[in-house]
């Protein structure tokens, strides 16, 4: 199913939006061409709790929470049949994370999921999304934080090797709101994740944070898009990402756009990368756009390095060899971001899969 | 009983302007349990000696050699000159991000002696080298070197010193920076482990006054990329009185 829309919208690959993007391995999800399946592969993975509900409703029921230019969340609001919604009511505070997780889907055909978590007024919980396996997904993913709500979001994208996954992870943050988001991306062909924020009320806070670690022919793009349209909120970006191997490329944008009745806007952008061998390709954007000046900071930095000698040779002169005083240098890297998931088990999984594939890529 | 052999050392540096040598013949020998301190002005080459000793990749030999116990030093990777059992405690130890101490410590003590250490009584040995230099426990906590003060730095190479037991220790102006609480302390520290493990010390120092906590055996001065006088601690007092000027203009 095409609207003439969407038809006019499929991008070339001129459009600063997708740029950067290597349109012919998204396996025809931009473009209509993705034979598309109805699995439902995301499920929850945690038990019950009272004050949690985790339910399929139909797309009628379920209207999307904001607007997008997005051509692949254009096509998924055509496509998707039902939403997976997952909602904390309120005043509900839930010490446990609630872990969902995507069953193992398809190569051969496409998913275009529309997931929602409605966080309502003061519930306070932290979800985590696995996402491992094979698959070919589309995904719009909502969050709604009502006012005095507090969400740590986790999304873990440790697919297989051939995996396609493209997906817009938009919150939109009421008064007095707190969204905390982590988004570890070392897994997958092609990963293009759009991390975006929209405060809606003064007072509202949103920490983006996220890894990624691309070898061999793995593309990696976070485009982060942090909208100030009311007054007094405040963003924080964090992301760090590190290459290894030949045709390894990641892309990182930060958007930030301060409108004009944004005063009290208080921002800051950081984006690091390591790159452990030639042939990498890492691209870092900030952007910021201001439209006051009556905020209280807004600023960014961006760095692309190799690693720093002086630190390999400190550690090697300890006796530590040359393959292990690498793997300290990256773990140290990562682990100021990792180690803000808070559970140890996923931490330690991460971490040896970072090692493992520094290992493989002989960097 | 050690013996590090430095024979006839000539080290380079690549500059914009090509090749510059900067050691010019250096000899020294250091025994187990001897302290040479090495004496000298800025820029005379004493920091070069010590990071050519340790393998850092910016100096190149072009001339000499330098042997432990007989063996060649110069073709081991920098891993593996401290592996043999040499030591260096740098002016300006490097920040390494994300990585506590205690991780850090740990790594490196598996790393020198074969094997993990036994859990428990290295949490223990860890901790009695940190009060030892009046170091708060937090400390193995942090990142390495990261937001460290000066006296911090020198205090965490020296804890590694005590704790990594090398055969030959070169201490690079391990007391610059160092007021005089940290400077006594730092010294005790220095003191301790060469007693305790019989260690060849190797103090490198512009100022005479770290002589007075360490005493040394040997002091050597070294101007202009070898050493020019050699004597007993006597000469450390002379170079208090005169300083450096006659080597410098010689």
């Amino acid at each position: 199913m095409t609207t003439l829309a969407t038809n006019y919208l499929t991008p070339t690959g001129r459009e600063e939006a997708w740029r950067f993007t290597p349109l012919k391995r998204l396996g025809g999800l931009h473009d209509g061409s993705a034979i598309v399946s109805d699995r439902h592969s995301l499920t929850l993975n945690s038990n019950p709790v009272n004050g949690v509900s985790f339910a399929l409703l139909t797309a009628a029921e379920v209207n999307p929470i904001s607007e997008s230019d997005d051509v692949i969340v254009a096509r998924i609001r055509d496509l998707a049949k039902e939403v997976s919604v997952l909602t904390i009511s309120a005043n509900t505070e839930v010490a446990e994370p609630i872990l969902l997780k995507r069953a193992p889907g398809s190569l051969d055909s496409a998913e275009f999921s529309r997931v929602l978590i409605r966080v309502e007024n003061h519930a306070r919980a932290t979800v985590i999304i696995e996402n491992t396996g094979d698959t070919h997904l589309a995904e719009d993913l909502e969050i709604s934080l009502a006012p005095g709500a507090n969400l740590t979001l986790v999304s873990l994208q440790e697919w297989e090797s051939k995996s396609i996954h493209a997906g817009r992870q938009h919150a939109v943050i009421d008064r007095d709101a707190t969204f905390k988001s982590i988004v570890v991306t070392i897994g997958g062909s092609l990963v293009r994740l759009l991390p975006t924020v929209e405060f809606a009320a003064p007072g509202a806070s949103c920490d983006l944070l996220g890894v990624y670690f691309a070898t061999s022919g793995q593309f990696f793009e976070h485009r982060m898009f942090v909208d100030h349209k009311v007054p007094n909120a405040k963003s924080r970006v964090n992301y760090k990402g590190a290459l290894a191997g030949d045709q390894a490329h990641t892309v990182w944008i930060g958007d930030v756009f301060i409108r004009a009745a944004a005063e009290g806007t208080d921002t800051y952008e950081l984006n690091r990368n390591l790159l452990l061998s030639d042939g990498a390709r890492a691209d870092s954007v900030p952007n910021l756009e201001i439209e006051t000046g009556e905020i209280v900071g807004a600023g960014h930095a961006s760095t692309i390095g190799r690693f720093d000698d002086e630190q390999l040779f400190y550690l090697m002169s300890r006796g530590i060899t040359l393959a292990d005083a690498r793997r300290l240098v990256v773990r140290g890297f990562f682990n100021e971001i990792v180690s803000e998931i808070g559970v140890d088990e996923i931490q330690n999984r991460l971490m040896d899969r970072i090692d493992a594939e520094l290992a493989k890529a002989g960097a | 009983m050690s013996t590090l052999e430095i024979r006839g050392l000539k080290v380079s540096v690549d500059t914009e302007n090509g090749a510059v040598e900067i050691l010019k013949g250096v000899d020294l020998t250091i025994k187990s349990g001897e302290t040479h301190a090495i004496m000298g002005p800025n820029g005379s080459g004493k920091s070069t000696l010590a990071y050519s000793i340790a393998g850092h990749p910016k100096y190149n030999i072009t001339g000499g050699t330098v042997t432990l116990d007989g063996v060649d030093v110069l073709e081991m990777t920098v891993d593996e000159r401290a592996k043999a059992g040499l030591f260096l405690a740098m002016q300006y130890p490097v920040e390494v991000p994300g990585v506590s101490v205690s991780n850090f410590l740990r790594t490196a003590a598996t790393a020198l002696r074969g094997e993990a250490p036994k859990l428990r009584t290295w949490v223990g040995e860890v901790k009695a080298a940190m009060e030892a230099l009046s170091m708060d426990p937090s400390f193995a906590q942090r990142n390495v070197n990261e937001g460290f003060s000066g006296g911090e730095k020198k205090r965490h190479e020296i804890m590694q010193l005590e704790l990594l037991k090398p055969k030959i220790a070169i201490l690079d102006e391990t007391d610059s920076g160092l007021d005089v609480d940290a400077l006594r302390i730092v010294s005790e520290g220095v003191n301790r482990a060469k007693e305790g493990n019989n260690i060849g010390v190797v103090l490198i120092t512009h100022y005479t006054r770290i002589l007075r906590y360490i005493k040394p055996d040997f002091v050597h001065v070294f101007a202009n990329g070898k050493i020019v006088e050699e004597g007993g601690p006597e000469l450390a007092d002379k170079l208090e009185a005169n300083g450096y000027a006659e080597y410098v203009t010689a």
